[in-house]
């Protein structure tokens, strides 16, 4: 991995990083890679794999609660609100 | 009175609440002495729940009065900081929900608020249970109360610290790869890592979805057992948990069968460690259980891969903090800049590591080299232990390489501090149960620090755990 690689996955990561940042990240990024490359070695077939045993099983989403019971307590954590909304800056 | 905390467990203290030789509320009084004495210098608790610990100890004593106690009413505990309770601050030990309170109770706790438990404050971890010292907390280490100068191990160092110090009777913990049973192991305690799917996670900040479990830390493996039957169960709130009626328990056998894979404890071990594991064999032995040598093919990669889904999975769970719903804000020009800056505050160093080493092996280019074959490789080790669990009833290791480290030891190479994973995180990659107990001491310059064994045993059982535990350290 390179700086350019540390900047991208950082981007796409939404994490502002500083340039020592980089430095240290790409040293890490390499120790932990060499360890984890280990599994290369192993000899297990990729080509035609099935979903495992352990899967996301959904509810289903019904029985909606009562509309605003949560809204105040919710709305306190959020760091800007608004009348009874979370404010985030414009898009456009 | 004077309440003789360091040998009390679950039971003793019902009977003695039941009798009157104390009350609820003179026992939560008696371990917030503990915490207000020892937990400026040991840093155990992150927020104490004063107030409403000693609410739930009066209801306690009311309940004791009206004859509708049960085990864990008026039992003070300790909940790990990722586990919500409802009005407290929760926080993951991280930077980033430095002011949030939880707005809804865990399954966990509403079943223990159920049974009457009371709640003495909120402990420390590694930042989203990220470590395995605590190291990683935003709120400074915990302390390991036999040696000050050494950790207290992690991610669950809080939980398993509070109750070594006598800071509370028992405490909850997750595991995600080791973490409620390698604090156990450093600070002397009991730590159960749940099967996959027996205990709700509602309510629990999650770190790795397809791993995570919380578990109780405790004394004794009864005290450990008597929480376990409070907090299991199918919840509807979260989908992963195993509907009761495919609970299917393992034979309780009076002699068992241990399993060890000797081929996997060569390298890496300290030598105190391995000698320690010799002699809880020969005590096994010398119990009537049998020991047999297995061979698990695939579990030298179990780390690697690890390290490799449990990143991945961490990418996408951490996503959610950037500044918008809960927690901290850090404002740039527009909204994008407002996540960088928020996260880029918020998440200290291991998060921000293991968020872009996710974001790597998930990226389009590296995901069959990594994600993909992680995940086909776990299916082989979980095929590993099937036809282990064959032949044995319960797989032994020492629970840590390593006894508690220095402060500061590892902090500088993650791989080293990964490397103390390597006899936990099998468990939690298929999914068995696992159960740390305490097995002896080894002195470093002076210092008492102790040791624990590992059993793991097949899905579902937790009772075969319980069995041996309690055989190993002679409890009736």
């Amino acid at each position: 991995m390179n700086i350019k690689d540390i900047e991208k996955l950082a981007l796409l990561a939404r994490i502002e990083l500083s340039e020592e940042e980089k430095q240290k990240m790409v040293k890490e990024m390499d120790s932990i890679l060499v360890f984890i490359d280990q599994i290369q070695k192993a000899d297990v077939d990729i080509t035609e794999r099935e979903a495992g045993d352990v899967r996301n099983i959904m509810r289903e989403d019904g029985e909606p609660h009562e509309s605003g019971i949560y809204t105040e307590d919710i709305l306190k954590e959020a760091p800007k609100t608004r009348d009874n909304y979370v404010e985030v800056k414009k898009i456009l | 009175m004077k309440i003789d905390l360091k040998n009390l467990n679950i039971r003793k203290a019902h009977d003695s609440m039941k009798s009157g030789d104390f009350s609820a509320r003179e026992l939560t009084e008696a371990y917030l002495g503990v915490i207000k004495e020892k937990n400026s210098n040991i840093n155990a608790y992150l927020h104490i729940f004063e107030e409403n610990a000693l609410k739930q100890a009066d209801e306690a004593d009311k309940r004791f009065r009206d004859g509708t106690a049960v085990l864990l009413t008026g039992i003070p505990m300790a909940i790990k900081n990722n586990i919500l309770v409802k009005g407290e601050i929760t926080t993951a030990s991280s930077k980033i929900l430095e002011n949030y309170h939880a707005i809804y109770d865990a399954t966990v706790i509403e079943k223990l608020k159920r049974a009457g438990a009371v709640f003495l404050g909120g402990v420390n971890l590694d930042e989203f249970a990220m470590g395995g010292s605590t190291e990683n907390s935003a709120y400074g280490v915990t302390k390991n109360p036999y040696d000050d100068t050494r950790v207290s191990g992690g991610s669950s160092g809080g939980s398993a610290s509070a109750v070594a110090m006598d800071g509370a009777l028992s405490a909850l913990g997750t595991d995600t790869g080791g973490s409620i049973r390698q604090p156990s192991s450093f600070c002397g305690t009991v730590g159960l890592k749940t099967t996959y799917g027996r205990v709700s996670r509602y309510g629990a900040i999650a770190m790795g979805s397809s791993l995570d479990q919380i578990g109780p830390i405790a004394k004794t493996v009864d005290d450990a057992e008597i929480i376990y039957d409070c907090i299991k169960g199918e919840d509807k709130m979260d989908s992963q948990t195993i509907p009761e009626n495919l609970i299917k328990e393992p034979k309780i056998k009076e002699k068992m069968t241990i399993g060890v894979p000797r081929h996997f404890m060569k390298d890496g071990v300290d030598l105190d460690v391995m000698k320690n594991f010799e002699e809880s064999l020969e005590k096994l032995k010398s119990l009537g259980h049998e020991i047999k040598e297995i061979e698990l093919p695939n579990i030298d990669y179990s780390l690697a891969t690890y390290y490799i889904i449990m990143p991945a999975e961490v990418s996408t769970n951490l996503a959610r903090f950037d500044g918008v719903r809960f927690g901290l804000l850090k404002e740039g020009e527009n909204g994008i800049q407002d996540y960088m800056k928020t996260r880029a505050v918020g998440f200290g160093p291991e998060a921000r590591r293991r968020i872009i080493l996710g974001t790597y092996v998930l990226s389009a280019g590296y995901y069959d080299a990594y994600y993909n074959k992680a995940t086909a490789l776990r299916e082989i080790m979980k095929k590993d232990f099937v036809k282990a669990f064959e032949n044995v009833d319960v797989i032994l290791t020492p629970t840590s390489p390593i006894p508690a480290f220095k402060i500061g030891e590892k902090a500088n190479d993650p791989v080293q501090m990964y490397l103390a994973d390597i006899f936990t995180v099998s468990a939690n990659m298929v999914g068995v149960p696992a159960i740390s107990v305490p097995s002896g001491f080894t002195e470093r310059e002076g210092k008492q620090l102790p040791l624990g064994i590992q059993f793991m045993a097949p899905w579902m059982g937790e009772n075969v755990l319980f069995k041996i535990g309690k055989d190993f350290l002679n409890e009736k």
